[in-house]
């Protein structure tokens, strides 16, 4: 009988798992932190135009959105095929655009970005122009000229793909 | 009076929940940026005013019809060779600005058919109402990109090979470029490309 044990050997000890929901709580609140969740819920087709000469939006940046495009399947019996603007999550007509526009700019943000709010058209591919140039002429007529026809990055030739 | 033993509450299923409401926000996070071409809409004339008359060889005129059929200065063109056109046209330099001063910079044909300087360049694009969003946009693509393409050659000509317009404005606008003297800085720089070539693009009424 030796005064020393002998080393256990081969087994290592278990690994303490005392510190893995610290690391998950870090992780959580991240993603807890910088999760946007989606502001309105799209009723218009919104498969975006490709485009590669863009500038990026800044979510810090003042930014009014309109969205158009052909309505959704399940609102088609209601509203038809035609092409739509939504507005906020309400389907709506061009005349309702400078309510909208001014309501948006004074409640969420702000009467002092009047001349630099950037008003994006959320515009789907296969909408026809002739409902941007409205849109395009109710903005100039209250003199909100900023626009950004929002895109997704990609070559052009996407567009073009059936 | 016996002393209770409060017994502990076990925390071995914290990591669980925790874990559950981790993947629950790693799903639905998304990191997409909003992104797209900007533009500054004409502001609408006051009543009396007519507008200036330009010269036609000032004008790039490019038509989109109602089949997305491409119309650039009276010949057919397929949206692929719009962009060097448009470059060809913007960089002809044939004549002066309004100051007199040929364009020193223009490494186009100077031709006396097409336009005289950037400055006094000026692309009109025209469409139907019935013409795609999409074919309309990519027009517009085409065409920043033509202006691109000659900001870029002139920024590094002038500041240098890694200095181009679009990454100088990126740098300008990102949220976390702090260093204000930096940002001026290249506004300045910008200015002066700009300046060079000012990006003349009118959206015309809707002809039918």
């Amino acid at each position: 009988m030796s005064k020393f044990k002998k080393k256990k050997s081969g087994e290592l000890p278990p690994v303490s798992t005392a510190a893995l929901p610290d690391i998950v709580f870090m992780l959580l609140f991240f993603f807890m932190t910088v999760t946007v969740f989606k502001k309105d819920d799209y009723k218009v087709a919104q498969k975006l135009p490709f485009a590669d000469q863009i500038q990026k939006l800044d979510k810090t940046d003042p930014v009014i959105y309109i969205y158009a495009g052909k309505p959704s399947e399940r609102y088609q019996k209601d509203v038809g095929t035609q092409a739509k603007i939504q507005l906020n999550d309400k389907f709506a007509d061009v005349s309702e655009i400078k309510d909208y526009w001014f309501n948006t700019l004074n409640n969420d943000i702000g009467q002092e970005f009047r001349n630099v709010a950037i008003t994006a058209l959320k515009v789907d591919n296969k909408t026809n122009m002739g409902l941007v140039a409205d849109i395009k002429q109710k903005l100039r007529e209250i003199n909100a000229l900023k626009i950004n026809y929002t895109t997704v990055k990609g070559p052009f030739s996407k567009n073009f793909e059936k | 009076m016996g002393r209770r033993n409060v017994p502990e509450v076990n925390a071995g299923s914290m990591a669980d929940i925790a874990f559950l409401l981790l993947i629950f926000f790693l799903v639905t996070t998304t990191f997409e940026e909003d992104a797209g071409i900007t533009r500054k809409l004409p502001p609408i004339p006051p009543e009396g005013v007519t507008p200036p008359i330009i010269k036609q060889k000032n004008l790039f005129t490019v038509l989109v019809n109602k089949n997305n059929d491409l119309l650039v200065e009276e010949e057919v063109m397929e949206l692929k060779d719009l962009r060097a056109a448009a470059i060809d046209f913007l960089d002809n330099g044939g004549g002066t600005n309004e100051n007199g001063e040929p364009c020193t910079y223009c490494k186009g044909k100077k031709n006396p058919d097409s336009s005289d300087h950037p400055n006094k360049a000026i692309i009109s694009v025209r469409n139907d109402r019935e013409t795609e969003y999409g074919t309309f946009l990519s027009v517009q693509n085409e065409l920043v990109g033509a202006y691109n393409f000659l900001r870029n050659r002139e920024a590094e000509r002038l500041y240098g090979k890694n200095l181009t317009f679009t990454k100088m404005d990126s740098i300008a606008k990102h949220p976390q470029t702090t260093d204000e003297d930096l940002i001026e800085d290249l506004k300045a720089k910008m200015k002066v490309i700009k300046d060079m070539y000012p990006l003349k693009i009118s959206e015309a009424e809707t002809s039918n």
